[in-house]
């Protein structure tokens, strides 16, 4: 099955006085037609700019270069600001963190939602109306005639990322990018967003690109992972390969932290991943993981290290072998 | 998600805020230039009794009137003229900063401890102060300056003391209202809970945690203020109603000599180019300030 | 029987908000009639979605906010006659965001001093010590005195204020959302240094968070809020297993674990969104309820208790 977005070797520079920082170095996945994949990873590990970076949504100074970025058999890379805006909303939507900034709140949300859709095809606003409508009732929102009329600041934050779903889905795109869509809203809403976008993505046969630092919305939602951490991709792999058989030592470490209610010991010490993220400035060698690995060893601090495959579609980037990797999940509690 | 986040040395997250301000000041064209140029006339002010050819009070008849030196008629011993009392222009200009500044500073000074008083009690405790206080600033905005100082003028006299008196005890209301506002906003900041929460008195927590945060925009305010009283010094001894003769205060001179102006240019030219500068460095500088420290206000 | 450390009787917190140009004020009840009471050394977790009160009800145990009624005591004296600064020795917070609860105009060194000095104790070189011996135990580099928060990562601030809170020794520590702001690798040594100190000082908690799973590992005792009330109080252990309250029972199934496989489940909760403006009548959970009955319209469920529990639910009237 040809991939719907393919990402390959993309790098994002941004010169800066004090040095050009390399937030997002040589980063490649793919995102297939009606599955979701999960980009993973802390704040600063660079994935909500490699999103902004395949949107070419980037802040002015930052230069992006790729060896491939494709969607739908299309090259993205040689396509100038007028068709790339033609891409957006269109082809792929976007929806981000913020429901109380992301809608204007000067315009009603029917008008927001129709002009979404009539910026892209030529139709008459009845019929963007009828869409709307028929969209604010596929994501669970009822009385959605009176809701056209309504305001952004008359509706709750769960509301509002409902409306925002609905607006992505105005144009039918294939495929929908996903930032952070539920950090800022309740746990139980959070549910609700997902169960929604998981079933939309079904009825729709959408590719769906979720960036979220949630480990527990990536078990849950997710068919394919891809772990990010200090701008590289340092795993990817099914979802069942990186939760149950987890070889990089980060997502080991990752995984350790969280406490899981039932099976975290109370009392006890979660697991810890000492240190903090390196700086991103200037050139970068070898590991970016080596100052908190608890395996490291001389050669991680001199040689670049690659992505290696272990199976079809399941990847590492560390220099001890998949035998060591497994080894150290089954033995350790981080130090 | 802010580029900075990704900068991450080691423990030290980036250099110490005191060695990226230096940085950053030098570089920026608009502080440079007016704080040069506001050093260079306090300075100015500072050596007047140096740097002045000849007493500004000094008048010789005989010498009225005379041209600068880029006129045929002007010469070495008055570079930039005499007035109509053949006072020494160059003089009167130099000893005209110390007016300026001297009234600029009070007034501003003034102004600022009463605004900022008022603007930050109104906005830490919010309700019946806040309205009170709110009430006193509408009520001296309905007062029109002019028109108190023609009122001080005629029952107390013009002086530089009653000049700084008007202006310090009527341009409070900007810093009232700015400091109001940017108190609401760090009032409601767990910092001032946590001080709170400690047991800090009031005063404590208005002294240590609230005021060192508003700084800056008093100091916005203050350049603002600063420049205003200087031109309404200016404005108000033009009337009449400000410093009296013969103190070489630069809107005097531009009252007393208009009447020469169309043959002798250089009478209301000369200080009205000085004040032009002088206002002109301190909202660079205002502005330079504030350029500076917004992006320090990000936590 | 020893006497509760902290002890919250029908507290009630009412602000009136304006209700636009010309209308009348609104009565919102951030806080309805809570009652709690906590023994030394438990750690009592909190939780509830936004709006629920929980933040509300952290300040008036602090003593930031005077209920509208009800009284807060520790060790049997009510807050309102403690000083300010007695009440300072008892109970400290420890907030959630790491980037404005220190000011970014204080060195580090004078930030986890402040209690000192307004306490006045020890002398200016004891403090310094005392400072620094507290920075070695929430792991904090010496050399970071006379830094400034900026110059800081969250995870470090966060430690920062920590050592604020427990300079002066309280009994009690109040954290909200303590690491909500923070990231996963960073949350889980926070958690972990909470965890050792509260051995260390014998220290009592109240943890507020709408993370679940932090609640489960940290807390010995959990009250979930709901619109100003609480609707469940229980043992840990018993609340996640057992959760009577169909709103608990929505909360804990909306939990993501990372565990593969298992989907997002589908909470049944309507999209109805409380309105504390505007509750609804009798339960406010009633709208959003799968096991609603008419009389859940008319009548708020008073709270039966079961051996060391409570409910507040029409569903457990009979017992």
């Amino acid at each position: 099955m040809t991939a719907l977005l393919k990402v390959e070797g993309l790098d994002v520079e941004i010169p800066l006085a004090i040095g050009t920082l390399r937030p997002v170095r040589s980063v490649g996945f793919e995102v297939e037609r009606g599955k979701t994949l999960c980009i993973v990873g802390e704040s600063g590990c660079g994935k909500s700019l490699t999103s902004l970076a395949i949107m070419n949504l980037l802040p002015r100074r930052a230069r992006r270069t790729a060896q491939q970025l494709s969607f739908a058999g299309r090259d993205l890379r040689g396509l100038d600001e007028r068709a790339m805006a033609d891409v957006r909303g269109n082809e792929i939507a976007m929806i981000f963190q913020e429901p109380m900034t992301s809608l204007n709140p000067a315009f009603t949300i029917g008008n927001q939602l129709e002009e979404a859709l009539l910026r892209h095809r030529k139709v008459s606003r009845k019929e963007a109306r009828a869409r709307a409508l028929y969209l604010l009732d596929k994501v669970g929102i009822t009385a959605a005639a009176e809701r056209l009329a309504q305001y952004p600041h008359q509706l709750s934050g769960g509301l509002r990322q409902r409306v925002m779903i609905a607006m992505a889905l105005m144009c039918a795109p294939k495929l929908i990018i996903a930032d952070e869509p539920t950090t800022a809203l309740d746990v139980t809403i959070q549910a609700q967003i997902l169960h929604l976008l998981a079933a939309l993505r079904r009825e729709f046969e959408m590719g769906v690109m979720l960036i979220t630092h949630d480990l527990g919305i990536v078990a849950r939602i997710a068919d394919r992972v891809a772990v990010m951490y200090a701008g590289e991709i340092v795993e990817t792999g099914s979802v069942e390969e990186i939760f149950r058989h987890p070889l990089h030592p980060y997502t080991q470490g990752l995984l350790r932290c969280i406490p899981v209610p039932g099976k975290t010991r109370r009392g006890a010490h979660l697991g810890s991943i000492p240190g903090m993220v390196p700086s991103l400035l200037g050139p970068l060698r070898g590991c970016s993981f080596r100052n908190r690995c608890s395996y490291g060893f001389a050669p991680c601090a001199v040689e670049t290290v690659p992505l290696a495959e272990v199976a079809p579609g399941n990847a590492y980037r560390c220099l001890l072998t998949p035998e060591a990797c497994a080894l150290n999940a089954r033995v350790g509690t981080a130090a | 998600m802010t580029v900075e986040s990704f900068i991450g040395l080691g423990e030290r997250l980036q250099p110490s805020a005191a060695a990226l301000l230096r940085r950053r000041v030098f570089g920026h064209a608009t502080f440079v230039l007016g704080a040069g140029t506001l050093g260079f006339i306090l300075l100015v002010a500072l050596f007047a009794p140096w740097l002045a050819p000849h007493d500004p009070y000094a008048q010789d008849l005989s010498q009225r009137l005379i041209p600068p030196i880029w006129s045929e008629r002007g010469s070495w011993t008055h570079p930039l003229g005499t007035d109509q009392l053949g006072r020494d222009y160059l003089s009167r200009l130099i000893y005209g900063t110390r007016i300026s500044l001297l009234i600029g500073t009070a007034a501003m000074l003034m102004s600022g401890i009463i605004g900022t008083t008022l603007g930050v009690l109104a906005g830490y405790f919010g309700g019946k102060v806040d309205l009170a206080i709110n009430f006193i600033v509408t009520t001296r905005l309905a007062m029109p300056i002019i028109l108190v100082a023609l009122a001080v003028a005629a029952l107390a006299g013009s002086s530089l003391e009653n000049v700084i008196l008007v202006l310090g005890l009527l341009l409070w209301d900007r810093f009232a209202v700015v400091t109001r506002s940017v108190t609401v906003q760090i009032r409601g900041l767990d910092y001032v809970a946590a001080a709170q929460a400690v047991g800090c008195s009031s005063l404590r927590v208005l002294t240590n945690e609230i005021l060192p945060n508003i700084v800056n925009a008093i100091i916005v305010v203050a350049t603002l203020e600063m420049a205003n009283a200087i031109l309404l010094e200016a404005a108000l001894s033009f009337l009449g109603l400000g410093v009296p003769s013969p103190l070489p205060s630069w809107g005097l001179m531009i009252a007393e000599g208009k009447e020469y102006m169309f043959f002798s240019p250089w009478v209301i030219t000369i200080p009205g180019l000085a004040l032009f500068t002088l206002v002109l460095a301190i909202n660079l500088l205002g502005d330079g300030v504030r350029d500076l420290s917004a992006p320090e206000s990000r936590a | 029987m020893t006497e509760p450390l902290l002890e919250i009787r029908e507290v009630e917190c009412r602000f009136w908000v304006s209700g636009g140009l010309f209308k009348a004020k609104r009565a919102l009840q951030a806080v309805g009639g809570v009652s709690l009471a906590l023994a030394r050394g438990e750690v009592l977790g909190l939780v509830g979605e936004s709006g629920c009160g929980k933040s509300t009800l952290a300040r008036v145990v602090l003593g930031l906010l005077a209920p509208t009624r009800g009284t807060v005591l520790f060790h049997g004296e009510p807050v309102a006659q403690l000083g300010r600064a007695a009440l300072a020795r008892r109970v400290q917070p420890v907030f959630q965001d790491p980037y404005s609860s220190l000011n970014p105009r204080k060195s580090i060194g004078s930030i986890i001093g402040l209690p000192l000095r307004v306490h006045k104790v020890g002398a200016r070189s004891e403090r310094r010590a005392r400072v620094e011996e507290m920075m070695d135990r929430v792991g904090l580099a010496r050399r970071l005195y006379h830094d400034s928060p900026g110059q800081l990562s969250g995870g470090q601030r966060q430690r920062v204020a920590i050592a604020r809170a427990l300079i002066m020794r309280p009994e009690l520590v109040l954290c909200d959302e303590p690491t909500s702001a923070l990231d996963v690798s960073v949350q889980s040594q926070i958690l972990n240094l909470l965890q050792d100190l509260q051995r260390e000082f014998s220290l009592t908690y109240i943890v507020i968070s709408h993370n679940l799973a932090v609640v489960e590992h940290m807390a010995t005792r959990v009250a979930v809020m709901y619109l100003g009330r609480i609707v469940e109080e229980s043992q840990t252990t018993a609340l996640f297993s057992a959760p009577r309250h169909p709103y608990t029972q929505a909360l804990l199934s909306s939990v993501l674990t990372p565990e593969p496989g298992l989907g997002v489940p589908d909470t049944h909760l309507g999209i109805a969104f409380p309105n504390p403006l505007d509750p609804p009548t009798g339960c406010a959970f009633h709208p959003r309820c799968s096991h609603a009955m008419p009389v859940c319209t008319e009548r708020r469920p008073v709270p039966r208790h079961f051996a060391g529990a409570s409910t507040a639910c029409h569903l457990y009237d009979s017992a």
